[in-house]
């Protein structure tokens, strides 16, 4: 498997700020990957990087095998980009800005930029500043999608999005995944990213704390369970990988690591399950508890 | 009230976010003022001194279109300072309109202003707060270059009546700013609707007072700018006057009041059209956007210079009727006849022109600052285009435009003078070549505006202070006897 993106021990600062700090990055080509992190954890940073706007202060990048830095124009033909702040010339209308943007690039399909104005139900007559800002960022997504590039790099592309729209920018994902084209999509909507990518990596402060498959991760995380069972079980708490049980007389509830799943399901089927909810742990999970400890840092200084 | 609410709230926020351009701005008009005034002392101790130097000044066409006529020759206040009343006037009501324009819409412009209405914000909070805010300076700024005038030697009324003549320019151009604010959808476009109102002012004036006697001298009177200056400071202070534009200003803040009643937040009176839903062929490389972005401003300032370039070739033609004294008649002479003093009143012309032409050169160039902050560069820089290509392209434009408007001016002055002196052949050639040798001067303000965005984009906009200085350096150098080094550092 070839890396279209590959970085290592990236860090960057703005004055005092450490926007980076040693971040790793890895997306294989004809992978839709997921960029996962709240407000401010450098995702906008790291896209900047990889695309040569920004110089990083330390660390390697290779993007597309070529240096983003050095090689910026060459390699932006093979790409497209959509930033997170769109903002658009006040005195030229949409259907200019994605003519332009794609020509830049070296040309877009036109029967694609069509089909996409009509799905996202764009009009491409107006003028910048008549756009709302869910409206400037389709034009940007028209421009890139419409482009025959092999690497996407969308920054929290649907921000501005509404719920339908939304569903439009799905499945035009799921087609260039389809076309076996790269997407790096940075987000920090869970449930987005949980439908669209193939590999994920989360973001905080400026590392990458976690990367891996959708499933790989989820290993990393507990299911939950509520059992009525026939009898009073005994011993659960000596499980390993038990968190939070609550037993009342024949009801159960309880996480359990994902990894320690058969232990428990043994335990509880010893006492006959009556019945049973088992609920899949959510990459929203996955996230808070890389996160709580920031959450319980807050609470602390809050006090 | 409910209107209005919120108004103190927002005084208070654009006093704070404009603590250091206020004050220096006050103290560079004070210091102007009363610097000039008290060179000019030393310069003319007595009322012959004072005669001789007027006469000369009313004699020129030149002076009097630039700055207006000495009303009383003897008067030692107008002698020193006439060069300060309408040009002064010009720049304190450039200052206040640009300034309301700044609390309005470009906050408009930029998302901000729907932040704050959001909150308790009355519906002419805004605009008000901007009025007061301009309104206030100037007037601060008026009061102490009175006091200033006075403490250097200067009659009191006389300076009272000075002071009255930039606060009144000062005030009716934050009414125009109120009213163009209401009627662009970009902040650009309103400074630039502002800076035609204004040039027009100044032009109208120019015009009637370097009128002959007989002639239409009244022109000046359509002008505010020119109301301001008859109030004539230390030379009748007609106190009076001063209602005029004062009148002025009510007018147009009643007027941004109602259009601004009667229209949405971020949207102006006029409308965008809609545009084409397809980009045409030739928009395709950083140089067609580039053009795209500078052509509409490119054209308006073209327009103006073909406009004053005709009006001074135009004035040109009354040289003659200035020199009517015995006493100008033998300079003129020495100065090698009314064709000499006329090519030497065009190429002061000329060389105004190519100062403003730099203005148009940094706003040019500044666009690479405004590009890049917000955030439009961006996307252009992740397509196939390199940073050198994306700068070169607003460069060209800066050079190509300035190019333009410098041979639009002297093609209009050549024009007319050629027409009105009856000798095409000769004017045209010849206000043609002396528009182009401001080229390099032009070229060179622009340059450095490059160089300050690749060293330190932060202060780039501070190019617009060391456009100030160049043309103080320019106007009042030799008055103040600065050094020539000084000197030749502008250029
Ligand atoms: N140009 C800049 N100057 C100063 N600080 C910056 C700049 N760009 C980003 N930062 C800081 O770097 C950190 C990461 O920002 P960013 O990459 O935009 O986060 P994200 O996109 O994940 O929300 C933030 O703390 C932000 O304030
Ligand atoms: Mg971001």
């Amino acid at each position: 498997m070839t890396s279209a993106i590959v970085s290592s021990g990236l860090h960057k600062s703005f004055g005092s700020t450490h926007a980076l700090d040693g971040l790793d990055l890895d997306v294989a080509t004809g992978e839709v990957h997921g960029f996962l992190g709240p407000n401010g954890a450098g995702k906008s940073t790291t896209i900047r990087v990889l695309l040569g706007l920004l110089k990083a202060d330390a660390g390697e990048v290779s993007l597309l095998d070529g240096d983003p830095w050095r090689d910026a124009a060459q390699l932006h033909k093979r790409l497209a980009y959509v930033p997170g702040d769109v903002n658009l010339w006040p005195n030229l209308s949409g259907g200019e800005v994605i003519d332009l943007l794609g020509r830049l690039r070296g040309g877009l399909d036109p029967k694609k930029r069509d089909d996409l104005l009509q799905r996202f139900d764009l009009d491409p007559t107006k003028k910048g500043r008549a756009y709302s800002k869910g409206n400037r960022q389709k034009v940007a997504l028209v421009a890139a999608l419409a482009s025959d590039v092999e690497l996407l790099i969308l920054d929290e592309p649907t921000s501005g999005l509404d719920p339908l729209m939304e569903e439009v920018f799905r499945q035009c994902i799921e087609e260039e995944r389809h076309r076996d084209r790269t997407v790096l999509l940075s987000s920090h909507i869970l449930s987005e990213v949980e439908a669209l990518c193939d590999r994920v990596s989360i973001i905080r402060r400026g590392k990458v704390v976690e990367s891996g498959t959708l499933a790989g991760l989820r290993h990393l995380t507990r299911t939950s369970i509520q059992a009525e069972l026939s009898a009073a079980p005994m011993g659960l708490d000596r499980l390993p990988g038990v968190h939070g049980l609550d037993v009342e007389g024949n009801r159960v509830r309880c996480e359990v690591d994902t990894a320690q799943l058969d232990g428990l399901m043994k335990e509880l089927s010893e006492a006959g399950i009556k019945s049973l909810v088992a609920q899949p742990p959510t990459l929203e999970e996955l996230f808070l508890r890389h996160y709580e400890d920031d959450g319980v840092a807050l609470e602390a200084a809050s006090r | 009230m409910k209107d209005f609410a919120g108004t103190a709230t927002l005084v208070r926020l654009a006093l704070r976010r404009d603590r250091v351009l206020l004050p220096v701005w006050i103290v560079v008009f004070v210091a102007m003022a009363a610097g000039s005034a008290q060179a000019s002392i030393d310069l003319y101790p007595d009322v012959a001194s004072r005669v001789s130097a007027a006469s000369t000044t009313n004699s020129s066409p030149a002076l009097v279109s630039l700055y207006g006529r000495i009303f009383d020759p003897t008067s030692l206040g107008e002698v020193s300072l006439f060069k300060l009343t309408a040009f002064g006037a010009l720049l304190v009501a450039l200052l206040a309109a640009m300034l309301v324009v700044r609390h309005t819409r470009t906050e408009e412009e930029a998302g901000r202003l729907e932040l704050l209405s959001a909150g308790v914000l009355g519906r002419y909070a805004v605009v008000t707060a901007a009025l007061i805010v301009s309104g206030g300076m100037v007037i601060v700024l008026g009061l102490l270059t009175s006091l200033s005038l006075i403490g250097v030697g200067l009659g009191v009324s006389g300076s009272l009546a000075f002071g009255l003549v930039w606060i009144t320019a000062g005030l009716a151009f934050a009414g125009v700013g109120a009213v163009t604010a209401q009627l662009t959808e970009g902040a650009r476009a309103a400074n630039g609707l502002t800076a035609v109102v204004l040039g027009v002012s100044y032009v109208l004036r120019a015009l009637g007072d370097s009128a002959a006697s007989d002639g239409p001298r009244w022109i000046s009177w359509l002008s505010p700018i020119g109301w301001s200056q008859q109030i004539r400071a230390y030379a009748g202070d007609r106190f009076w006057v001063a209602l005029l534009p004062l009148a002025l200003m009510v007018i147009l803040v009643a007027a941004a009041y109602r259009l601004l009643s009667r229209r949405d937040i971020g949207a102006g009176l006029l409308r965008a059209r809609p545009g084409p839903a397809t980009a045409s062929r030739w928009l395709r490389s950083p140089l067609a956007l580039a053009w795209r972005l500078h052509r509409g401003s490119l054209y308006a300032w073209g327009f103006g210079f073909l406009l004053l370039g005709f009006i001074v070739g135009n004035i040109a033609s009354n040289v003659e009727g200035f020199v009517t004294s015995d006493s100008a008649r033998k300079m003129v002479e020495k100065l090698g006849g009314v064709e000499g003093i006329t090519d030497a009143f065009l190429s002061t012309e000329m060389g105004m022109l190519g100062l403003i032409a730099s203005a148009f050169g940094i706003q040019a160039a500044l666009r690479l600052r405004s590009e890049e902050t917000s955030l439009r560069a961006e996307p252009l820089l992740a397509t196939g285009i390199t940073r050198s290509r994306w700068l070169a392209s607003h460069v060209l434009m800066a050079l190509f435009g300035t190019s333009v408007l410098v041979l639009v001016g002297g093609l209009g002055s050549g024009i007319s003078s050629g027409a009105s002196l009856g000798n095409m052949n000769r004017q045209l050639p010849r206000m043609l070549a002396a528009a182009l040798v401001q080229l390099p001067a032009i070229w060179l303000v622009t340059a450095l505006v490059v160089i300050l965005f690749g060293l330190a984009p932060k202060l780039v906009t501070a190019t617009w202070a060391l456009f100030a200085t160049f043309l103080l350096l320019g106007q009042f150098g030799p008055l103040f006897n600065l050094p020539d080094s000084v000197m030749n550092i502008s250029p």
